[in-house]
């Protein structure tokens, strides 16, 4: 444990007992383990900072304080006493309260429905509407939003409306800890200020606010305490915000214990002609002023936080999404039209969720695998399913997919081996664009490596390939050029080896906090 | 499949048990298999809409529709003069244009399958009572019925319609492109759409087959009726989402079986021929149908949950 801070934090900490302490917490899945040694400690009234990169650990940790995950070895202390937290219900009956990212509430019912969803105060299964509405707005008062009606319904409020609503629930359940996932992403700053005031009123009251978030003016702002996690593990605890400099932070966030071989990269000949061009592309006030070029053999990566907009990006690349500005070419040839204009022109989209996107996973693996090119292959519509297999199997091979049959259902295959499918689906349509969101999400480290080499031989066979991923060394490892995304907007665009991990975590975390 | 075969078997030793010899004879086989005929047909089309996670709630009234405009007057009195299969063509115009009006509405007009279809069974009843002028309308053309009434090898001509449908039905589900994109955008049709699969389209299309099985359906209950009427075909679709289903395609879509569509005919209408058989009321016949439906359902999440647990 790195404690730097000689005065206020540590005296602090000599007089304030610790509300809630994780020790030692362990979390393995099959084939994962995604906490390896997790320490938290935090007191009453606190602000604490939890800090770390994408992939880390911070969503499964949240997880598990909420209820949702058993931790697989570890201890969490409650006032004191070693407590077990079975559900989300058993979190909530302990004042553990969480404000997810992606807000839990019922659009269809009101505020006041919403604020009791699960605890509704009931005679005999007959609800007490009138107490509750009460109570909604003596909440909603203490939250500085007594203009929202406790009767309205909470699909018509805006984001941050709905976030109040999930505080405020929060709240009407006596939290003594509330874990706020990233809330200002949502909102603009008149928002963000009010919800600071919030929080500080919480803290005033004792409640202990685990703070999430990647902005750091907000972290010192706000924060008492910094917790940093890195590759499921405490690297550093208790902090304290107003003396660990930036540098200090991001170094202790960088740096993987596990070295990923990257495959090496021959540079892209002089001559070569750029094959994908994006100019200016806007969608919306998601981002905008987008531009890009990729030449044949050349990667680009999309470096940037979840959020920032670069899964939008691709897919308004490929037509999947409609662009509000700017235009895409591929190979000198405007692209006018949806995805299906977009194969036409040898595009290819790996999607960042593969089974909700990418796959059909009750059909066989030579059926996901030829799912662009099964029309190709067919006679006169009659399909050719002999065909499919043979194209199928010699990617199964080329790929080392395994296992090596081609007849057995997407879902049974594990994550890298999926990712490794959905590649194969366009090695056999054969791509100028190849467009890859996350390609290593959720994969292992040895599938990993194997997934590098594909998509380096991809390019060498003279694809233009566009790689988003959150894991900022990956990026740079594999990308001959990187353009780092933050809030919709490229902030800076040079190649791969003129920047290094720390600069680009400098760069997306240096937004302002609105 | 095989416990459908299964249950088709029970139902015939009931049926043989409980009637003495009135089941198993030539003449009964044959009335059953009418009975199916036209709901096998309809079921057929069904059967593809569900597959790619629709539904179409409206053949039913959009097979009365057809019957009801392929027996007017005028167009008989066109038959007369050209040829029986003036009617024919009138009815399988009718259910294609109504079904190209769904799939527009619900590919393009991003309707709600649901919803569109429902709009499609009001209206198309009402256009055909406004048609009929709420009376039957007799068939009679009797080139068309000498056709259609005949019967080939012993069986109706109906029955092999239904036989023809069901052959081509398999082939297009299971031999084609049309039927591999059907489940593909029953399956994850976000998928199929990234793959670069024209799913607008498709749904077009998809729905156009549905209106014409109803309009084959119209053109053997005029056959087997010789009559055009508003009330025929009411509650029809139920009767064929309820054959699909048991026959084993998920409501939800993602896959689909004919074979299986072609059983859930066959033990509906073995069902309804044995209680007419033994004389049993017809709410008793309709509770039966229920209780077939939910415990098929039942059945194949049972299967199906076990075959996830097995193969992870």
């Amino acid at each position: 444990m790195v404690d730097e801070d000689p005065h206020g934090a540590e005296q602090r900490a000599q007089q304030t007992p610790s509300l809630l302490r994780m020790s030692g917490i362990v979390k393995q899945f099959p084939g994962a383990r995604a906490l390896d040694g997790v320490d938290l400690e935090v007191r009453p009234g606190e602000v604490h900072c939890l800090l770390g990169q994408n992939g880390a650990g911070k969503s499964t940790l949240i997880k598990t304080l909420a209820g949702a995950h058993q931790p697989t070895s570890g201890e969490i202390l409650l006032d004191g006493e070693p407590v077990t937290i079975s559900d989300p219900v058993a979190a909530l009956k302990l004042g553990i309260a969480t404000i997810y990212q992606e807000l839990d509430v019922v659009d269809g019912l009101t505020v006041a429905e919403n604020i009791y969803l699960g605890h509704e105060l009931a005679t005999g299964g007959v609800t007490r509407r009138s107490e509750a509405a009460r109570n909604t707005r003596k909440i909603l008062d203490r939250l500085g939003h007594k203009e929202i009606s406790a009767h309205r319904e909470v699909g018509s409020l805006p984001a941050a409306g709905k976030q109040i609503v999930s505080l405020a629930r929060a709240l009407s359940r006596d939290a003594r800890v509330v874990i706020m996932d990233e809330p200002s992403a949502v909102l603009d700053s008149e928002e963000v200020a009010n919800l600071h005031r919030i929080v500080r009123e919480l803290t005033a009251d004792g409640v202990a606010v685990v703070y999430i978030s990647h902005r750091l003016e907000e972290i010192r702002q706000l924060g008492d305490r910094i917790t940093v996690i890195k590759d499921g593990r405490t690297v550093a605890t208790s902090l304290s915000v107003a003396d660990t400099p930036t540098d200090e932070l991001i170094k202790l966030m960088t740096g993987r214990t596990v070295e990923y071989a990257f495959p090496a990269r021959p540079g892209v000949p002089e001559g070569a002609e750029p094959v994908l061009e994006v100019e200016d592309l806007g969608l919306g006030d998601v981002f905008h002023d987008i531009s890009l070029t990729v030449r044949a053999g050349e990667i680009v990566g999309l470096a940037g936080l979840v959020g920032s907009g670069r899964s939008e990006i691709l897919e308004t690349i490929y037509g999947a999404r409609r662009s509000t500005s700017g235009t895409v070419r591929v190979g000198g040839k405007r692209l006018r039209g949806g995805v299906d204009a977009a194969v036409s022109a040898g595009m290819g989209l790996c999607p960042e969720e593969r089974k909700s996107q990418g796959l059909l996973l009750d059909e066989p693996v030579y059926r996901n695998i030829t799912l662009s090119t099964f029309a190709r292959m067919a006679h006169g519509g009659l399909l050719d399913e002999g065909a499919e297999r043979a194209a199928a199997r010699e990617q199964v091979e080329a790929l080392d997919l395994r296992p090596a049959s081609v007849e057995r259902h997407a879902r049974t295959l594990s994550g890298g081996n999926q990712q490794k499918a959905l590649l194969a689906r366009w090695l056999v349509h054969g791509c100028r664009v190849l467009l890859l969101d996350e390609p290593t999400r959720g994969v292992d480290v040895g599938a990993r490596a194997e997934i590098y080499n594909l998509i380096r031989r991809l390019a060498d066979d003279g694809a233009a390939v566009v790689v988003v991923s959150s894991e900022i060394p990956e990026v740079l490892g594999l990308a001959d050029r990187v353009l780092v995304i933050s809030d919709g907007r490229a902030v800076h665009d040079s190649p791969a080896d003129d920047i290094d991990e720390h600069a680009v975590l400098d760069l997306v975390m240096e937004g302002s906090v609105a | 499949m095989g416990g459908l075969v299964l249950a088709l078997l029970l139902l015939c030793v009931v049926g043989i048990a409980t009637t003495g010899g009135r089941f198993a004879t030539a003449g009964n086989i044959t009335t059953l298999l009418a009975l199916a005929a036209t709901t096998g047909v309809v079921s057929i089309g069904m059967t593809f809409v569900i597959t790619a996670g629709g539904i179409d709630l409206s053949v039913g009234s959009v097979l009365g529709l057809a019957t009801v405009w392929a027996s007017t007057l005028s167009t008989q009195y066109m038959a007369e003069d050209y040829g029986w299969w003036v009617m024919v063509v009138t009815a399988l115009a009718v259910g294609l244009a109504a079904g190209l009006v769904n799939g527009a509405l619900i590919a393009y007009g991003k309707v709600p399958a649901f919803m569109a279809t429902l709009a499609m069974l009001a209206a198309a009843k009402g256009l055909a009572e406004i048609i009929a002028g709420r009376r039957t309308q007799l068939v009679e053309v009797d080139p068309f019925l000498d056709v259609f009434r005949a019967d080939v090898l012993g069986l109706p001509m109906i029955v092999w319609i239904f036989v023809v449908v069901a052959a081509a039905g398999w082939f297009l589900m299971n031999r084609t492109t049309f039927g591999r994109r059907t489940v593909a955008v029953g399956g994850n049709p976000e998928a199929a759409r990234l793959a670069g699969i024209k799913i607008k389209r498709h749904t077009l299309y998809l729905y156009g087959l549905t209106g014409l099985t109803a309009g084959i359906g119209a053109v053997m209950m005029l056959a087997r009726t010789t009559a055009g009427s508003s009330t025929t075909g009411t509650l029809l679709e139920l009767d064929a989402i309820a054959a699909v289903v048991v026959g084993g395609t998920l409501l939800a879509g993602g896959r689909g079986t004919i074979t299986g569509t072609v059983l859930g005919v066959l033990i509906f209408s073995t069902l309804t021929n044995v209680f007419i058989l033994n004389n049993i009321d017809s709410s008793v016949q309709a509770i039966a149908k229920g209780a077939i439906i939910v415990g098929a359902v039942l059945l194949q999440q049972w299967f199906a949950s076990r075959e996830r647990a097995t193969s992870t």
